[in-house]
């Protein structure tokens, strides 16, 4: 699979639920090679923006889409990565801000 | 003066490449430290590091002169870079 059917096979689940891609394509089409670069090496789509710990256990927080994506796209309209965006997002109606880290730390094995 | 940078990264993630990018437009020369690249102890190491100047140990993280910026936030890099 490359990035493109990725991104085609991912918009048919993820907009019925109001989760769409960021129309950016100079941020979501790396984001795609990156999640399919993380299911290279580790074999599950870890979030490209976060330090996995490679682990699926230890990582399953933030397999893609991330169980933080829907409290982020609440209050920010995007998520960390900025890979998955409100409507609203993506139309402008919501200032684009730096959305913060909400994995907690200890999360990260070290 | 130079500018002094270190630079903690992901080398799958797009805040870091578009910081680098920035950094780049900028004339700033850094060597950027991608820590899913990076095993053992000095993956340990690199994450004690990274929490000393952001506790949620998120990318990137960029120590500027002195002055940490977490994200890729432009006016942060510029305030830093004294721009």
């Amino acid at each position: 699979m490359d990035a493109r059917q990725l991104y085609e096979a991912l918009k048919k689940i993820q907009e019925p639920k109001g989760y769409y891609f960021n129309e950016d394509m100079s941020m979501t089409m790396p984001l795609m090679e990156s999640l399919l670069a993380n299911k290279q090496r580790y074999g599950y789509m870890a979030c490209p923006c976060r330090l996995a710990n490679g682990e699926f256990e230890d990582d399953k927080d933030i397999v893609c889409p991330c169980v933080y994506r829907e409290p982020d796209v609440e209050e920010f309209g995007a998520c960390f990565c900025g890979l998955y965006v409100s409507k609203d997002w993506n139309e402008g109606k919501i200032e684009r801000k730096v959305v913060p880290e909400r994995r907690p730390p200890e999360k990260i094995k070290w | 003066m130079p500018n002094k940078i270190e630079f903690y990264g992901l080398s799958t993630c797009i805040h870091c490449k578009k910081a680098l990018q920035y950094l780049e437009e900028c004339n700033v020369a850094c060597d950027p430290v991608f820590v899913d690249k990076l095993e053992g102890e000095e993956r340990k190491e690199t994450i004690a590091k990274v929490k000393e100047h952001n506790p949620s140990v998120s990318f990137p993280t960029l120590v500027i002169n002195g002055k940490v910026v977490v994200g890729f936030n432009k006016d942060k890099i510029d305030d830093a870079l004294e721009k």
